[in-house]
């Protein structure tokens, strides 16, 4: 594996087949509007089954609606904190943890300014419930590059000027990111697909779209 | 050397580059014209202390050339911090209750409840609400709380231990209305026994970024207007046309959507109030708080170290700047009060809806004999609806008769919105230029070439000419045999040269070597903060990113307000002086130890050289650390334009490429070449990306963006991002930039903004003159969704009769 690997110590291998951003109807049936398409938010409510201490259906355990401790992977660490069962992972991460790179824009999971990754499937943090990330690897656009080596799409975003205010930035390197690691060689076609729900008033897109081909193309020839 | 000032005080900031304004001037070449097209030389006479000319950007080291951001890594990394992310010890975190009836009398605010919800630290009733129009005589009405005039309007806040909280607690407060009539179309609301959202005349000030109006126009019922602009006898223009284009059109409400909300961080301590802004001016925001709470400005201090966009929304404090101190002084700690998505849709601005009826009467060679515009459009319960710029400023004109109406209605107030008024004045004039050149037979290129007499624009149409996108335009419109038909047009935009005289920096260099620059003002995603680390690095030969840029915070001297294309303009003259005066400071300072005079020094490329030749050159760091000091500094303030009474406009040429699905209705932008001028670019990178956004936002008001409320109810039935359709990477074109680097001889940097003038202005028109010779059928409403374009595909269209 190439060394910008986040810090996980056994990350499930990438999905080979295509992610289709939109509604499935798991995720619907859920009313879940994640980025895409996955098992992650019904296993995550088996993760907070689980730790309920091995309960049977018949005695579960309750949670709230105050606010009760949980342990999240954030970026290969186990970090402890307080949430209610209505946080979402956003809030947790924004202002449980102060991990403020995650932004959050639209708050209905429209415009994927706060896409995180659940193991390596991006998702939108804030239509994700923070119960919800317990039990996977959660990892942030401050976890994405390790100490020595900056992921490479997010230089290439440095180099191609793929960004202006800004604030869509980490939401859009995480979605491109996530599409490289799926698919090493992608086309102009994929990039839009992939972004398809990042949404910049700024207009950056071109340059995103060429610095995401880049980076695959560095990214391809270091694998 | 102080860095605590006062903007009121113009003059306190004077530094020795505006003290010498008065004193000895000298004259000098420049370069003025386009290289490749009209480049030559011109004298410009200049105070005496200016830096040296610079050449054209080829012969520059760093400005001119492509750079990368000078933020850009912390931004890639999530390291950027923006309002939203700034987290005080003590924090409390504050929500608005903001109103749920279109026009009401607020009679009573129950906050008890509020009060003892766990969490709560303070609540806070509004009785002085700020934005939209104000009423010339306030005793018309009289109640303890503001008039509800749209639904969403801010009517109490709380502030709590956690956003739950707040939320929660916001919610338990009881408001009693005495609802009144209402009106939310436009149509409606000119109707003489409409609703009145005023009850008498009422007018809103502009902003540093546009929008609001003029103070005495007359007003009946809802109407706001006219504001009237006559020159000559425009009846008289139209009697000696040989054509006359009459012609009806209307656009929709925009709103800004910048990705962060409206919001602040205020700190409200007994010695000073701190205040974290997403702001495109952190001197208005400072400037409205220490009036409003009329404290000294200098108790107050505004930091904005990155913000998310703002398109011209953001400025003053505003509703969430004095709610938040308040809430922050009753609190005794800090308070945060973001905005959630349906509040920035709802109450923090759009741009004005338009019903415009242009008539242009043309000789048969295109001289235009008359010009006019009557508009009507609404800025809610603001002002600012105008749209005559491009009627009243892009063509030559014998005679012009303007008349603008602001229409009152029940829904949040606009704001100045990216060229205010101009993408809905071009939409309309650059279709009806283009009906006029196929009236008189003539190509729409060269009719432009005969009424338009900006000098640019001329080299930017040659540059079209010559495009392999337009020469593969077919001129005979309707041409393709299927359904899918393809399209070529364009449109040409105008913006103005705007100054912000209260733009300054200070440059300082340290023994070690390093440089820093220091404004107060803010980087709204344009970049500026690249462009002072290129300054520098051209003046003292290191790179951008070895260059220390500190801005955002109103205890570094003045800087401008971010709208109106103004920063570049403004500000990089006054930081290139300060450069310049602290590089001759240095060599004075470094003179005695190299054992000559700072006469005989001069500092280019990084190198510190000795024009007798008394040493050999040595770098600036080893210079550097011969300085008799440690740190010299200067200060220096805009002055004005070398030739202010050239008062020179800019714009650009945007050919748009379009495949109309006349089955769907569906509009397919495949491709846009911009042509554009920004002055000298400073960083063409970063210009680039400003292109490519305002055409993407063009495209998006054109094709999607409707702002659409509830007739029964007043309420935004679309507010949020699901509903309120932004264009999205699907609907991007490939777009093509090209740069008209074009001087003017006007500063020591001669760079220009381009916020404005890039794609937004002329998107509309663009998409629309292409979708005509794509079809043959005129569209001329906005946005032109899939519906639309199907009405006017069914429509029997008249017949044009050439000449």
């Amino acid at each position: 594996m190439p060394g910008h690997q986040p810090p996980h110590k056994e990350l499930p291998e990438a999905s080979s087949t295509p992610v289709n951003k939109g509604i499935t109807r798991r995720g619907f049936l859920k009313g879940a509007g994640i980025t895409a398409a996955g098992t992650a938010l019904l296993d995550g409510v088996h993760g907070l089954q689980q730790e309920a201490h091995g309960a049977t259906t018949r005695d579960v355990k309750e949670y709230g609606p105050e606010a009760f401790p949980v342990t999240l992977n954030i970026n290969g660490t186990e970090r402890a904190l307080h949430v209610e069962p209505r946080t979402t992972l956003a809030e947790a991460l924004r202002i449980g943890l102060g991990m403020t790179g995650t932004k959050i824009s639209c708050d209905r999971g429209v415009c994927s300014s706060c896409t995180v990754w659940l193991d390596k499937m991006p998702v939108n943090s804030c239509m994700t419930l923070a119960v919800d990330a317990i039990g996977h690897h959660v990892t942030t656009i401050e976890g994405l590059s390790n100490d020595s080596e900056v992921h490479p799409v997010q230089a290439a975003f440095v180099r191609h000027d793929a960004m202006q205010c800004g604030f869509c930035t980490p939401g859009m390197v995480m979605s491109c990111a996530a599409l490289i690691e799926r698919n090493p060689h992608p086309t102009e076609v994929d990039v839009r697909v992939a972004i398809s729900g990042n949404l910049c008033r700024c207009g950056t897109y071109p340059k995103v779209f060429a610095a995401t081909l880049d980076a695959a193309g560095q990214h391809a020839s270091k694998a | 050397m102080a860095t605590h000032t006062s903007h009121s005080i113009p003059d306190a900031l004077l530094s020795a580059a505006a003290d010498t304004t008065d004193a000895s001037m000298r004259t000098a070449t420049m370069p003025i014209g386009i290289p490749g097209f009209t480049l030559r030389e011109e004298q410009r006479t200049m105070p005496a202390s200016e830096p040296p000319v610079w050449p054209i950007n080829k012969d520059l080291s760093y400005v001119g050339k492509p750079q990368e951001r000078w933020d850009g890594a912390a931004k890639a990394a999530g390291r950027a911090r923006y309002t939203a992310d700034v987290q005080l010890p003590g924090m409390l975190y504050a929500r608005f209750v903001n109103s749920t009836v279109p026009h009401a009398k607020v009679l009573s605010i129950d906050t008890s409840a509020a009060e003892s919800f766990p969490g709560v630290k303070s609540v806070h009733v509004i009785e002085k609400l700020l934005g939209g129009a104000v009423l010339r005589d306030p005793a018309l009405e009289q109640n303890r709380y503001p008039l509800v005039r749209y639904v969403g309007q801010p009517i109490a806040a709380v502030a709590a231990t956690s956003p739950q909280a707040a939320e929660d607690a916001a919610a338990k407060i009881k408001v009693t209305y005495e609802t009144l009539p209402f009106v939310v179309d436009m149509n409606l609301a000119r109707e003489q026994n409409a609703p009145l959202v005023f009850p008498g005349a009422a007018d809103q000030a502009g902003t540093a970024g546009g929008g609001g109006s003029a103070s005495g126009i007359p007003q009946t019922g809802n109407v706001h207007g006219p504001a009237v602009r006559k020159q000559g006898d425009a009846e008289q223009g139209f009697k000696e046309a040989d054509v006359i284009v009459d012609a009806h059109y209307t656009t929709q409400v925009q709103t800004h959507s910048a990705l962060e909300t409206h919001g602040v961080v205020a700190d409200w301590k007994p010695d000073l109030l701190t205040v974290y802004a997403s702001t495109q001016g952190t001197a208005s925001v400072r400037e409205e708080l220490a009036a409003y709470f009329q404290l000294p400005m200098s108790k107050v201090r505004v930091i904005t170290e990155f913000m998310g966009g703002g398109f011209g929304a953001k400025f003053g404090a505003g509703n969430p700047g004095v709610v938040a101190a308040t809430l922050s002084r009753k609190a005794g700690a800090p308070v945060r009060l973001m905005l959630d998505r349906q509040e920035e849709h709802l109450s923090v601005g759009n741009r004005p809806s338009s019903d415009q009826r242009l008539r242009i009467g043309a000789k048969k060679d295109g001289t235009i004999t008359a010009i006019q515009l009557i508009s009507f459009g609404t800025a809610g319960c603001g002002t600012g609806a105008g749209c005559a710029g491009p009627a009243s400023n892009l063509y030559k004109w014998a005679t012009l008769h303007v008349e603008e109406n602001d229409v009152f209605i029940n829904a949040g107030p606009a704001a100045a919105f990216r060229a205010p008024g101009h993408p809905q004045g071009a939409f309309a004039l650059e279709q009806s230029i283009d009906e006029l050149a196929a009236r008189l037979n003539m190509d729409s290129l060269d009719l432009r070439d005969r009424i338009d007499e900006n000098p640019v624009r001329r080299v930017q149409r040659q540059i079209i000419r010559d495009s392999a996108i337009w020469k593969s335009r077919n001129p005979r419109a309707n041409a393709d045999a299927g359904p899918i038909k393809r399209g070529i047009g364009l449109s040409q935009s105008i913006w103005y040269r705007h100054l912000t005289m209260d733009s300054a920096a200070e440059v300082r260099v340290h023994k070690d070597g390093s440089v820093e620059v220091l404004s107060a003002v803010q980087d709204i995603g344009s970049g500026i903060k690249t462009v002072l680390a290129q300054i520098l690095a051209e003046q003292f030969g290191v790179p951008p990113a070895q260059v220390e840029v500190k801005i955002g915070d109103t205890n570094y001297p003045v800087g401008p307000n971010s709208g109106g294309s103004v920063t570049t303009a403004s500000l990089t003259p006054a930081v290139r002086d300060a450069a310049w005066q602290a590089a001759q400071k240095f060599l004075t300072s470094v003179a005695p130890a190299l054992g000559a005079k700072a006469s005989d020094l001069t500092l280019t490329d990084g190198m510190v050289r000795s024009t007798s030749g008394k040493f050999q050159p040595i770098s600036f760091r080893s210079a550097a650390a011969k300085m008799d000091t440690n740190q010299v500094s200067a200060q220096s303030k805009r002055i004005p334009d070398y030739d202010p009474k050239k008062y020179d406009t800019y714009g650009g040429v945007d050919v748009a490429e379009v495949a109309v699905d006349t089955e769907t209705g569906r509009i397919h932008v495949k491709h846009v070449l911009a042509v554009h001028d920004c002055g000298r670019p400073m960083n063409p990178a970063g210009v680039i990306s400003q292109i490519n956004g305002g055409v993407i936002q063009g495209i998006s008001y054109t094709l999607f963006e409707h702002r659409l409320i509830d007739p029964n109810y007043g309420i935004m039935v679309n507010s949020n991002l699901d509903k309120y359709k932004i264009a999205g990477s699907y609907e991007v074109p490939t777009i093509e930039v090209q740069l008209t680097e074009s001087y003017i001889g006007q500063s020591s940097t001669d760079a220009s903004g381009i916020g404005e003038a890039a794609g937004i202005i002329s998107a509309g028109a663009a998409i629309a003159n292409a979708f005509y010779n794509a079809t043959g059928v005129r569209i001329r409403q906005l946005p032109m969704t899939p519906a639309v374009v199907l009405a006017a595909l069914n429509q029997p269209q008249p017949q044009m009769e050439a000449l």
